[in-house]
């Protein structure tokens, strides 16, 4: 296990964000953190990171970890005018042949003498991948990170952290709330809302009754897309409880309360 | 009135060597510092320091301490309160708002009962480049090195945590510790700034060469350095514009550097036009 947080609660300004939350990642895994917004998603990656304090429980990481990450955005002043050459280089000096290839890596070749403020969505994304990976992470933790990339931007967003994933043998960690593309991309999903609502392979977890009743109103359109292309040749729901994820006997529709 | 004799002549050319160069030696710090404090938007909070710095002017008066010490021990004081009131949500508007007018009030009052300072106050709040000696040129070199030393040593840990809180925590990185050292370094800029530009427009000498830098630089160290430039320059011409036309010398060195700043935007706009 790179890392592994144990029945974690974190409560922010008197309200329980999360609460007996535990997962683990390992080593060359990629696990996608699903839920609807507000459900604790970021808090959960800030928790485990050590951003936060805990109320309860605990997080254990693997001796020497190097954790690469991307956050959401980067809210960065118009007033510091900065290029991307010189971000990769924060906030440990990296030499021009090293910034050249990592930026090679995540397709940004030529945008070195470009400044950060004018990159689009997807290539701060890209950028902010490729500053990471200076570091050799063993674990790479992302939040949301295609937040306002098309669904081609998206899909080949994962495609590279699949290729990184190959190429370094790192963790991944990252949160979601698309569907659909990111389901695909991942080895286990796990479906959050404050609490862990059901873990699994994205087969199993999208065929999960506490999956469908968390996702399943708004986007009905999706759900049935993804269904239609990947679930037709599902067996069952027999393996449900077989990866040992948490199956919670309370009503569920209680969620979709709480989610609206 | 520059010479009648071949000694008042001489006199004249080492006051204004000293000025010159204290100017210089503040510029050298508040070229980086005020590019964090816009960076981070911290102006109001540079003002709420400076304005402290009264209150620490009095106190220094009724105890016999140096004046720099008593500035130095308020400002940081000032400076840690409201960035711990900040850290536990305080609205800073309002905290900052209440803090700054409270201190420069306060300290107005303050002075009034010290004897003998009211004919002298005026330098305090517009600064006195102009007498500075001899002793106060090595208090601001001296201070402004320990900030300009402070800000290179940090240099890369303080530019990511400005980026982003996140950012520098996942590398290990203290963002809050970064915060307590721009406020220390805030801080000590204040003490030294007092007797060159006051405690009035301590905050302009931070923002403005720093906002004139940005205009033209592209990266943050080109901007820092700029603004420590810019910043001497605005100094340099403000004591020509008060020795020529006998303006108060601290007025005059802000007015210079919002010139300045002002045909930086301008250039910039062509520029980029």
């Amino acid at each position: 296990m790179l890392l592994q947080a144990q029945n974690i609660s974190v409560r922010l300004d008197g309200v329980e964000v999360l609460s007996d939350v535990s997962i683990g990642v390992e080593a060359g895994e990629i696990v996608t953190v699903l839920g609807p917004n507000g459900s604790g998603k970021s808090t959960l990656l800030r928790a485990v990171l050590g951003m936060l304090p805990l109320s309860s429980g605990q997080v254990r990481r693997a001796d020497g970890l190097r954790l690469g990450y991307v956050p959401q955005k980067l809210a960065i002043d118009p007033s510091l005018r900065m290029t991307v050459r010189r971000f990769l280089s924060l906030p440990r000096r990296v030499s021009d042949a090293e910034a050249a290839q990592v930026l090679a890596r995540v397709g940004m070749e030529a945008a070195g003498h470009r400044q950060i403020a004018a990159l689009s969505g997807g290539q701060l994304q890209r950028v902010m991948l490729a500053r990471a990976l200076l570091g050799h992470p063993g674990l790479l933790v992302l939040d949301e990170p295609t937040q306002g990339l098309d669904q081609p931007g998206e899909a080949a967003f994962y495609t590279l952290i699949a290729e990184v994933r190959r190429d370094t043998g790192a963790g991944v960690l990252m949160v979601s709330h698309d569907l659909h593309v990111v389901m695909a991309a991942s080895d286990r999903v796990i479906c959050l809302n404050h609490h862990i609502c059901c873990e699994g392979t994205p087969r199993v977890v999208s065929a999960a009754p506490e999956y469908r009743a968390l996702f399943g109103l708004g986007t009905q359109g999706a759900l049935a897309l993804y269904q239609h292309r990947h679930d037709h040749s599902h067996d069952g729901t027999a393996d449900h409880g077989a990866q040992g994820h948490d199956h919670h006997d309370h009503d569920h529709a209680g969620h979709i309360h709480h989610a609206g | 009135m520059i010479t009648t004799t071949r000694g008042t002549s001489i006199m004249l050319d080492d006051f204004l060597i000293r000025a010159g160069l204290a100017g210089i030696g503040l510029s050298l710090a508040t070229g980086p510092l005020g590019a964090f404090v816009l960076w981070r938007r911290m102006a109001y909070f540079g003002d709420a320091t400076a304005h402290a710095a009264i209150l620490g002017v009095a106190l220094a008066l009724a105890t016999d301490l140096p004046v720099p010490l008593g500035t130095l021990v308020v400002a940081l004081s000032m400076a840690v309160t409201v960035a711990s009131l900040a850290a536990k949500g305080w609205a800073v508007d309002t905290t900052l708002g209440v803090l700054s007018h409270g201190a420069l009030a306060l300290g107005l009052v303050a002075i009034s009962f010290v004897h003998g300072v009211h004919t002298s106050l005026e330098s305090y709040l517009f600064g006195d480049i102009l007498a500075v000696t001899p002793a106060d040129l090595a208090t601001i070199w001296g201070g402004a090195m320990a900030v300009l030393a402070l800000l290179i040593w940090r240099w890369q840990a303080l530019l990511t945590a400005t980026l982003s809180a996140d950012l520098a925590r996942a590398d290990g990185i203290d963002p809050d510790r970064e915060r307590l050292i721009l406020t220390l370094a805030l801080a000590l800029v204040v003490a030294v700034a007092l007797k060159v530009v006051g405690a009035l427009l301590i905050a302009a000498m931070l923002v403005i060469p720093a906002a004139a830098a940005r205009a033209l630089a592209r990266g943050p160290e080109g901007m820092a350095a700029l603004a420590s430039a810019l910043g001497a320059v605005a100094c340099l011409l403000g004591l020509g514009l008060s020795l020529w036309q006998d303006t108060p010398a601290g007025p005059s060195m802000v007015a210079a550097a919002t010139g300045i700043f002002a045909l930086a935007a301008l250039f910039g706009r062509l520029r980029r036009a």
